[in-house]
């Protein structure tokens, strides 16, 4: 995002910080129809109103914490969270569900919006990344060191669909190194292959380096170099029909500026 | 009968017009997925390997569990409905319970129970035998959800229909055995044919338990519901078609079940009006 943007956006948002304070207490209309003629102030602390965000499974923990940090710096803004498959969220969307924000676990889904004109095709920013990493019990019962030990039949492999991102991603990395995995199962969601590791039902599966650091113990995470082959990007992106476009450009913001980064990093998500 | 009909037309208004809401609170969401079927390409997507697979696979485990609940649920409402033990009240709870447990649940306890480190699991493994992710998981699955559907249908009859033709075949000296086979069984058949057709519709319905504990794999693990559920990513045509495929199958399994129940209280008319 430019510099201009983002100025202009603060003054947006000081513009219309100013006009609902103006018609505060005789109207709960949170269109700002009619423009003040006070000039707009640099500061842009006085954002008011509501916004739900709509995000990916695997964001739950990190936007939970954002969305607190944001609302401690934000008082006036309340932020409702939606978490569900990205490919779940976007059916939502379309149907007409009321998203603010859309934060998507693949730039798949978010093309998908702004394909339908949901989303404008230039805001999509893309604020984090995540790659493969293999899960496996505790004990590693199977001995897995390495993403070739996946093609051994003997070990126990769940994997997800292709049809579901972490599942493309695991078919990008088998057709980059030749790695044949005949998984026992194809799960609809990184959920359902971590559950079947952590149950140790599965010796071993193929989730996101992310969701390894938020299962903790339950499992064991193994890096493999070839998970570069298949790199996640998340883009995020205001819905075009938000009524609130300054809160939630304003957390977009958030979540791309150093507090997001911070938090992103430490759940295990990469810099884009 | 026309006293019948008579008193039936003193229902008020404003509950034909409630039930009238209610019906159309069932309906209209049916109507809405028939009205998204694509049906240019409706016999394409429904005859897509995966789909004929995961539709094989359904009918296939939900006949087994039928039968599996066919075999374990007889005897098991016959216990609850003529014996009475200490603790019989909360045994028959204890047994109803996956009736009113959200399937996942039922899908973690059987994982516990029959997973590689579940209790019976590990000796269930020594013999040679895995569960997990084979078929004979998603059968468990079934079977669990769908037993009490059938003990709970034939309980209730064996109880309306009462001891008095078992006492009487006792006392001229028939066995057990044979007061079951000859006198208790066919005086509750159609209570048992519409326990057994409602339960192999939850079998055919079971998602989240499958999912749970079975996991998801084409031809082995991954039935009906669990297709439609994976299509949905990618397909939504198909996830919509295979619906509809999964809806004529209730429509028709609710059916018999009317026709089987129907024709019970048809006997119960007839010996009274005898």
């Amino acid at each position: 995002m430019s510099l201009a943007t983002k100025l202009t956006t603060a003054l947006l948002a000081g513009g219309v910080a100013l006009s609902l304070a103006a018609c505060a207490g005789t109207s709960s209309s949170t269109h700002s129809g009619e423009d003040t003629t006070a000039a707009p102030t640099a500061t842009a602390a006085a954002l008011e109103g509501s916004i739900t965000v709509f995000a990916a499974a695997s964001l739950k923990s990190t936007f939970t914490e954002l969305t607190e940090e944001f609302e401690a710096a934000n008082p006036g803004v309340t932020v409702e969270l939606n978490f569900a498959g990205s490919s779940d969220l976007v059916t939502q969307i379309t149907e007409g569900a009321p998203a603010d924000v859309f934060a998507s676990a693949d730039e798949k889904n978010m093309t998908k919006l702004t394909d339908a004109g949901l989303i404008e095709s230039s805001a999509p920013v893309d604020f984090a990344t995540n790659v493969l990493e293999i899960a496996v019990p505790p004990s590693n019962p199977a001995g897995v060191a390495s993403f070739a030990d996946l093609a051994d039949p003997a070990v126990k492999t769940v994997i997800c669909a292709p049809q579901v991102p972490c599942g493309a991603a695991t078919l990008t990395v088998e057709e980059a190194t030749g790695v044949d995995i005949t998984p026992v199962s194809e799960e609809s969601s990184v959920t359902d292959v971590l559950g079947k590791v952590t149950s140790g039902e599965a010796d071993a599966g193929l989730v996101y380096v992310t969701d390894v650091i938020a299962a903790g113990d339950a499992v064991e995470g193994i890096e493999f170099p070839e998970s570069s082959e298949a790199v996640n990007v998340y883009p995020i992106a205001p819905v075009t029909a938000t009524e609130n476009p300054d809160a939630a450009q304003a957390f977009i913001d958030f979540v791309t500026g150093e507090v997001g980064l911070g938090v992103l990093a430490a759940a295990g998500f990469g810099q884009p | 009968m026309s006293r019948a009909t008579a008193s039936y037309s003193g229902v008020p208004r404003w509950i034909v017009a409630v039930a009238v809401i209610g019906a159309a609170f069932v309906v209209l969401p049916l109507a809405a997925m028939v009205v998204r079927v694509n049906w240019a390409e409706f016999i394409p997507l429904i005859t897509s390997p995966a789909s004929v697979d995961a539709l094989w696979l359904s009918l296939r485990t939900s006949v087994i569990s039928t039968a599996l609940c066919i075999l374990l649920g007889v005897p098991m409402a016959i216990v609850l409905a003529r014996t009475s033990f200490w603790g019989q009240k909360v045994l028959r709870s204890l047994v109803l319970l996956p009736l009113v447990l959200p399937p996942v649940v039922g899908g973690i306890a059987l994982l516990y129970t029959f997973g590689r480190r579940g209790l019976l699991g590990q000796s269930v493994e020594v013999l040679g035998v895995t569960i997990a992710f084979s078929t004979t998981a998603v059968v468990l699955a079934q079977t669990f959800v769908a037993l009490p559907f059938l003990v709970l249908s034939l309980e209730g009859a064996l109880r309306t229909v009462g001891t008095r033709y078992e006492a009487v075949a006792a006392t001229l000296g028939a066995r057990p055995t044979t007061v079951l086979r000859r006198v208790t069984l066919p005086l509750v058949l159609p209570a048992l044919v519409s326990g057994a057709v409602l339960s192999f519709a939850r079998a055919l319905g079971e998602f989240g338990a499958t999912l749970t504990f079975a996991g998801s794999l084409q031809g082995v693990t991954r039935t009906l519901p669990l297709e439609i559920y994976l299509q949905r990513e990618t397909d939504p045509d198909a996830a919509v078609a295979l619906s509809l495929v999964l809806v004529a199958v209730a429509v028709v399994v609710v059916a018999l079940a009317h026709q089987a129940g129907e024709s019970e209280g048809l006997r119960f008319w007839r010996r009274r009006s005898a």
